[in-house]
């Protein structure tokens, strides 16, 4: 049974049961904490998918009527000084940080599969070339980084995947390429070339599927990071441009403001943003334990 | 020197390679020159780090970054491996000439089904549907004796053995009815009665392929029982050839009687110490000048220090690069 420690997760599947149940039986089992961190953000996720039916209320609806009030039972997180109900607010926001985190999660593990695929597999000149590259962009402060390009290409949602893809994009890389260097030195590169395959064919077929287990932790953790870093640049005024809800926003804007008046203001927010990325972090964990066999055993 | 098509299948002419390392240019293989013809069996032979598995991989140009391949030309069919461009080459890996490797173990692609690894050089050279492709898989897996082919063509490799997954191999390197098979250590990493089936079997097989075998091993058992002929390898470069049955019978380089010497007999072992060789090979990055085997040799001189031997004949079609003899 020790060829299952070695081989990736996805082919643990190959038994009777299919493999997601495999691997959930497995998570619940060794990872409680890191399921219940998957099963919170399942959550949040649906609440972000179905957020345009959930929400009670419209989230620009102001209601001066029911201004800054506290929570009830007809305004469950209460409402901000415009009479806006705090959990559609909430909600539509969870759906923004859903999209955002997704879609700049996803372009950043692209970039990063790309060039740490190249940069491992070919080694030598090419390695050296794309590595120093990699070291100069990594010499800028991230947040310094972000808020000179954000201001000068303007806030907006698109700016802010492309960005924050190409920050953890890069960053990550370096764990990509160390994966396809353990990777290459199988014997089955070897023999795939030994066959007279080409070189993309062994790349997509052979090395890309073996490092699937390092790219999904890798896409799992970076989606932490980019909800908590589109938080921090809405808070600075260069997220998603407003009225749109971001949680970000929230927290800077009424949060902030009339936080001594309604104190479910921030936390409402403040708590969700805590929450959710502490719940992906957790699963990211116990995947990263699942999947990675140098992990295995240790514990 | 003969390149027209009743030649040999294979003709190495002089093959030099050599690493950068760390420890400055080391050179593996030295000048080594030997034949194949088409359908027969050679074993190459010699201790690890003696050259023979670079020689194997250099043929079909698989070297890693650090090798380079300095002089020598790999005549296949007439026409030289070490000329063709990259596609032409790959044309010929998998097709013509296809390679096992030693370890079975890590040889197959943990997230592949068996069947679609046996497939994937017929699919490469044949660019045959996938389907057939398969159905070719299922037949090349029961031809290995692989059993109940059809349900293992879905497995993966971790649900098979190190014989089926060697087994596996065999089918693949047969896939395309190549000219030329070479075993890198095909058993070594299974136990021994596995050994001896795998062995049986992928002779078995390339006999009923026509195809031709370059064995390499470290076993001289194996080479007894499989191999037309032998090339022993030494620190680099050929000290030997001979028929198999006439090197068992006469050992003529002191390197090979001393290899003969070490095989554990069954007769009159009790009580006797098992012959060794002494010392170490060499240092490939510091060989000795003259005779790389002049330091361990019993019969060594002054002279077998000053000049590298040249192979020369030895009688009985053989070759051997001993002053000594």
């Amino acid at each position: 049974m020790s060829d299952l420690a070695y081989a990736p997760a996805m082919t643990t599947l190959a038994g009777q049961r299919p493999a997601v149940v495999t691997f959930l039986v497995r998570l619940v089992r060794e990872k409680p904490l890191g399921a219940v961190g998957g099963a919170v953000f399942l959550v949040f996720l649906l609440c972000g998918i179905f957020a345009d039916f959930l929400a009670p209320y419209g989230v620009n609806e102001t209601n001066m009527a029911h201004r800054l009030e506290a929570p009830s039972w007809d305004f469950p997180l209460g409402t901000d000084h415009l009479g806006r109900d705090v959990l559609s607010r909430i909600l539509i926001g969870a759906q923004l940080s859903m999209i955002v985190a997704f879609l700049a999660a996803g372009f950043a593990t692209v970039v990063s599969l790309a060039i740490g695929v190249v940069s491992g597999y070919f080694g030598g000149k090419t390695d050296m070339v794309v590595q120093r590259g990699v070291d100069a962009w990594m010499t800028f402060p991230d947040l310094v980084l972000l808020i000179v390009i954000i201001s000068v290409v303007g806030p907006g949602v698109v700016q802010i995947v492309v960005v924050l893809g190409l920050l953890y994009g890069i960053a990550g890389s370096r764990i990509v390429r160390g994966a396809v260097i353990s990777v290459k030195e199988n014997m089955y590169t070897h023999a795939a070339q030994s066959i007279g395959a080409r070189t993309w064919h062994i790349l997509i077929r052979h090395i890309v599927p073996n490092v699937m287990p390092v790219v999904i932790v890798l896409f799992t953790t970076r989606i932490g990071a980019v909800i908590l870093t589109e938080a921090g640049l809405s808070f600075l005024g260069l997220g998603v441009p407003p009225p749109a809800p971001t949680w970000g926003s929230m927290l800077s804007g009424t949060g902030r403001t009339y936080m001594y008046l309604g104190a479910w203001l921030a936390l409402a927010p403040g708590l969700c943003l805590t929450i959710v990325v502490y719940a992906i972090n957790v699963y990211g964990d116990a995947l990263r334990d699942l999947l990675d066999p140098r992990m295995r055993g240790s514990q | 020197m003969d390149t027209n098509l009743t030649g040999p299948l294979l003709d190495v002419q002089d093959l030099s390679v050599s690493f950068r390392t760390d420890r400055g240019i080391v050179r593996a293989v030295d000048g080594v020159s030997f034949h194949v013809d088409a359908g027969e069996t050679l074993a190459i032979v010699g201790e690890s780090g003696s050259g023979k598995s670079v020689t194997a991989l250099s043929l079909l140009r698989l070297l890693d970054a650090a090798g380079s391949i300095d002089s020598g030309r790999v005549l296949f069919d007439g026409e030289n491996l070490l000329d063709l461009d990259a596609r032409a080459i790959r044309s010929i890996r998998g097709d013509r000439i296809a390679m096992i490797f030693q370890e079975p173990m890590s040889s197959l692609n943990p997230v592949l089904t068996i069947g679609k690894q046996v497939a994937e050089p017929i699919r490469l050279h044949r660019g045959t549907p996938w389907q057939d492709a398969l159905r070719e898989a299922e037949r090349l897996l029961d031809h290995s004796r692989i059993p109940d082919a059809p349900a293992r063509l879905k497995d993966y490799p971790h649900q098979f053995s190190g014989g089926m997954r060697q087994r596996t191999m065999i089918a693949m390197a047969l896939a395309c009815r190549p000219k030329l098979i070479i075993a890198d250590e095909p058993t070594t990493a299974l136990d021994v009665t596995v050994q001896a089936q795998i062995l049986a079997l992928l002779k078995e097989l390339t006999r009923e392929a026509d195809s031709a075998l370059i064995l390499i091993t470290h076993d001289l058992g194996v080479v007894a029982r499989y191999a037309d002929r032998v090339a022993v390898m030494y620190a680099g470069r050929i000290v030997e050839t001979a028929n198999a049955r006439d090197l068992y019978g006469e050992p003529r380089h002191p390197y090979t009687q001393g290899l003969m010497a070490s095989i554990p007999g069954v007769e009159g072992s009790i009580g006797h110490r098992l012959k060794t060789i002494d010392g170490q090979p060499p240092d490939l990055a510091r060989l000795p000048p003259g005779c790389a085997f002049a330091p361990r040799c019993e019969r060594a001189t002054g002279a077998c220090r000053e000049a590298t031997p040249a192979l020369e004949p030895a009688g009985n079609g053989r070759l051997a690069a001993c002053i000594r003899l």
